[in-house]
């Protein structure tokens, strides 16, 4: 006996439904023009199905999803990057040379020199469009309703429409009917109430060439302004100037070097990275902020490190009591969710109003300027960076200085040593190795540090007489998002090619983070 | 502790008193001053630290209501708060549940399957973790703004995508539940197969259950890890009804509209429930922070 396998039955279901799907996603993303990405989503749901259909795949069921996500969103992205950084894409570089194409393909101009005169007429409660041939001499519908009468022939005339709204619509004129009697011609006041919808309105003629409003009084049809030559060049119509695509600058430029706008992406090899090292004006903003980004990491990591491991020695002492209480409560800047402490901090070193100028007023009589003065906001940087980090040092230490066997102490309290004495040459040099590459993934931490730039000083006060903004509290990440994101250049292969240089050096800083950790555990 | 104690034993232990007392108060200044702030009326209001005259202004813009002024005027709250905080709480949610589901298949899969190039897959994904999503913001940027042309719901501006966006990051959660799976004995997944049971059943009806606890941890470090996560929420969403906590907060402090009162309230209202998860769940937090290390 054979039962029917529901299971199998709902899986193939499913399978094909997902191909379907699939299969219709691919098709219009590639009859979208974008034949590699639509590839790419074919190989992803190609993938898929093999995967869950097939019985010899079975690790990979579990795998996908995991797997997958990781591709798509962290290795694609910064593969994606590395690529952007070897292009010109930007605000005026945003689309690819077809798109770039078409977009002047499309562009028309309305053609005055064979416009025709129109009006509108009512008809019940509908209105038609009326459009009068033209003839030297004739009458027009500007000379009245009876002028208009008398050629009411020749007139085409639209379906009833009724005109309100925005909506782009084509009909089709054709001849008055016999006997066709128009109770009404509007009056140009009215006509003018409806022009939204006239503007929206294409007439399609008996010959087939379409007409669109082209003034208060005409509708005439529209010519393109670009003809494509054979030699991808294109030509403008009215006065005959030819553009042809320069690739290596991304613009259609002209004989006389006039570029077109807009331009288009491409590639443009090392540019972005030359800039860093060559451009003048950009190189120096450019060093600064690196050099600031490392010493702020640097300075965080230590003044973190201090604090934090200085209390663990301190709550580690037995002698003292309340060292839960004081732990937790010392633990708190750790909890808060680090937006909304780090704006407290902006909103508290506020120079008019915030409570830390309110204090150092009525004790010093001084309000320092706390985000104008770059000296002053870069500390301010570092005071609140140390303020967040101190407690995840704090942590760390107390769970290492627990591991010190505690007969080292004693010994060294028979000897006489003071409590400096045992700090520098027990506890130090025995929690320095399993510190270390925590030291440097903080360090790495900090050099990405973006949330807090970001959120206290958005990188101000900047440097003065940059072309592209930099701001003196800037660190790298930052730079980037403001070429990327806030700078109107919108610079997108600039800022990904000085993302790749941070690529490396966070690979650098991984590299030496595991070295050190395989060492240590080989040691122990 | 037989360590001899010196006669200046108890002046050490004062001055360690006093000293961490001192650093309590620079330390916490900034979170009870919030607090006093959102308390306090007006926007510019200096003051001291315990408020003089407590008023619920702040607290009520922040709640969502309108307030009236003394001289009539009705203020309207500057920014929706609780609707930030809702679209928090959901892509927090979803994205979080999302991130232990696949998590969890690939770490049965690392832990009990056998297939080729096991090792190097997994050291893989723990290296690419290194890299923060923060250095690949243009890219995660153009990304969606092509996903969002063929699929809108996981466009640009939308919460469906920034959940995908956080599913990336699964290595490390990957890696922890790896490793409590390795603790739970294989025989009894193996006895469930004697009887009959396939593969997946073994997984999901015998294995599963008994990891509900690291399931819960990674539930709390991943909620936690995308409900402060500042950098992709902020240039995926731009349009105010669509923010995050975490992007949204800013605005109250902007230079042209510089909302301190109503910030503070916002800050306090919208914090405590995130600070009082982290603290619950500290322990858990603080194992994962140090997991890169210390990991025997």
């Amino acid at each position: 006996m054979q039962s029917f396998d529901w299971k199998r039955a709902v899986g193939a279901g499913v399978a094909g439904l997902v191909a379907l799907v699939g299969l219709w996603l691919v098709f219009a993303i590639y009859s979208a023009g974008q034949p590699l990405l639509a590839l790419g989503a074919l190989a992803l749901i190609g993938a898929g199905l093999y995967v869950y259909r097939s019985r010899s795949a079975l690790a990979w069921r579990y795998l996908f999803p995991g797997v997958m996500g990781m591709l798509l969103f962290v290795a694609f992205p910064l593969v994606y990057t590395m690529w952007i950084g070897f292009t010109n894409y930007s605000s005026t570089h945003l689309l690819s040379q077809e798109r770039v194409k078409a977009y002047l393909l499309e562009q028309t101009v309305p053609d005055e020199d064979h416009s025709l005169e129109f009006s509108v007429i009512r008809d019940g409660k509908k209105l038609r469009v009326a459009i009068l041939p033209r003839e030297e001499g004739g009458p027009t519908f500007d000379g009245g309703v009876e002028q208009g009468m008398k050629r009411l022939a020749q007139m085409l005339i639209s379906p009833p429409l009724d005109l309100e709204g925005e909506k782009a619509a084509q009909v089709t004129m054709s001849p008055a009917p016999e006997g066709f009697k128009p109770p009404e011609f509007l009056s140009i006041r009215e006509r003018l109430s409806h022009r939204d919808a006239l503007r929206a309105l294409k007439l399609e003629m008996p010959d087939h060439r379409v007409l669109v409003y082209t003034g208060v009084h005409e509708f005439g049809p529209s010519a393109a302004v670009w003809r494509a030559n054979a030699d991808q060049s294109l030509t403008r119509l009215d006065d005959n100037k030819t553009y042809a695509p320069n690739n290596v600058e991304g613009f259609y430029i002209a004989a006389d070097g006039e570029r077109l706008q807009p331009g288009y992406k491409v590639a443009v090899g090392f540019a972005n990275y030359a800039r860093m090292l060559a451009d003048k004006e950009f190189r120096g903003p450019f060093l600064s902020i690196f050099v600031w980004t490392v010493v702020f990491a640097a300075l965080s990591v230590a003044l973190s490190l201090g604090i934090g491991c200085m209390l663990a020695v301190l709550l580690n002492w037995e002698a003292l009591r309340y060292r839960t209480l004081y732990r937790t409560l010392l633990f708190l800047p750790y909890a808060v969710p680090g937006f909304i402490s780090i704006l407290v901090f902006k909103g508290l070193f506020n120079q008019n109003f915030g409570e830390i100028n309110g204090i150092l007023d009525a004790v010093f009589g001084t309000k320092p300027a706390w985000f104008a003065d770059p000296l002053l906001a870069r500390t301010m940087m570092v005071v609140v960076n140390t303020w967040l980090g101190y407690p995840y040092f704090l942590v760390l230490c107390t769970g290492l200085l627990k591991a010190i066997p505690v007969d080292l102490y004693e010994a060294s309290a028979i000897a006489g040593a003071k409590p400096l004495t045992n700090f520098f040459k027990i506890t130090a040099p025995l929690i320095v190795k399993p510190l270390s590459p925590l030291i440097i993934s903080a360090f790495a931490y900090n050099f990405n540090n973006f949330v807090l730039v970001s959120l206290l000083t958005n990188g101000r006060p900047d440097f003065l007489n940059t072309r592209i903004p930099a701001g003196t509290t800037d660190i790298l990440v930052s730079y980037t998002y403001r070429i990327a994101f806030l700078d109107s250049g919108q610079n997108f292969g600039l800022a990904a090619a000085i993302s790749t240089v941070i690529f490396f050096l966070v690979a650098a800083m991984s590299y030496a983070n595991l070295r050190v950790a395989a060492r240590n555990a080989r040691r122990a | 502790m037989a360590i001899v104690t010196g006669k200046n034993q108890r002046w050490r232990v004062l001055g360690a008193h006093a000293f961490l007392i001192v650093l309590l108060v620079v330390t916490l200044f900034p979170l009870a001053a919030v607090i006093s702030i959102s308390l306090r009326p007006g926007n510019f209001a200096n003051g001291s630290l315990i408020p003089r005259e407590i008023s619920l202004e702040h607290w009520k813009l922040a709640l969502g209501f309108d307030v009236t002024t003394a001289d009539g005027l009705v203020v309207h709250p500057p920014f929706p708060v609780l609707l930030w905080l809702w679209n928090s709480i959901k892509v927090a949610t979803i994205a979080s549940a999302l991130i232990v589901s696949i998590s969890t298949t690939a770490a049965y899969a690392f832990a009990r399957l056998r297939f080729a190039f096991k090792m190097p897959i997994l050291n893989s994904m723990l290296l690419l973790q290194m890299f923060p999503p923060v250095l690949a913001l243009v890219a995660i940027y153009a990304i969606f703004e092509t996903i969002g042309n063929y699929v809108p719901a996981l466009g640009l501006e939308t919460h469906g995508g920034l959940v995908v966006a956080y599913l990336g990051g699964v290595a490390t959660h990957v890696w922890t539940i790896r490793g409590y799976f390795e603790t739970i004995p294989v025989e009894i997944e193996e006895c469930a197969k004697v009887d009959g049971a396939s593969h997946f059943q073994a997984f999901f009806r015998v294995l599963l259950p008994m990891a509900v606890p690291i399931l819960m941890v990674v539930f709390v470090l991943a909620f936690v890890g995308t409900i402060i996560e500042y950098p992709v929420a902020s240039i995926l969403l731009r349009e105010e009804n669509n923010l995050t906590l975490a992007v949204g907060s800013k605005y109250y402090l902007a230079d042209q509209k510089y909302l301190w009162g109503d910030f503070a309230a916002a800050a306090v209202l919208s914090g405590l429930p995130i600070t009082a998860v982290f603290l619950a769940a500290q322990r858990w937090i603080v194992s994962g922070l140090t997991a890169g290390g210390v990991k025997e």
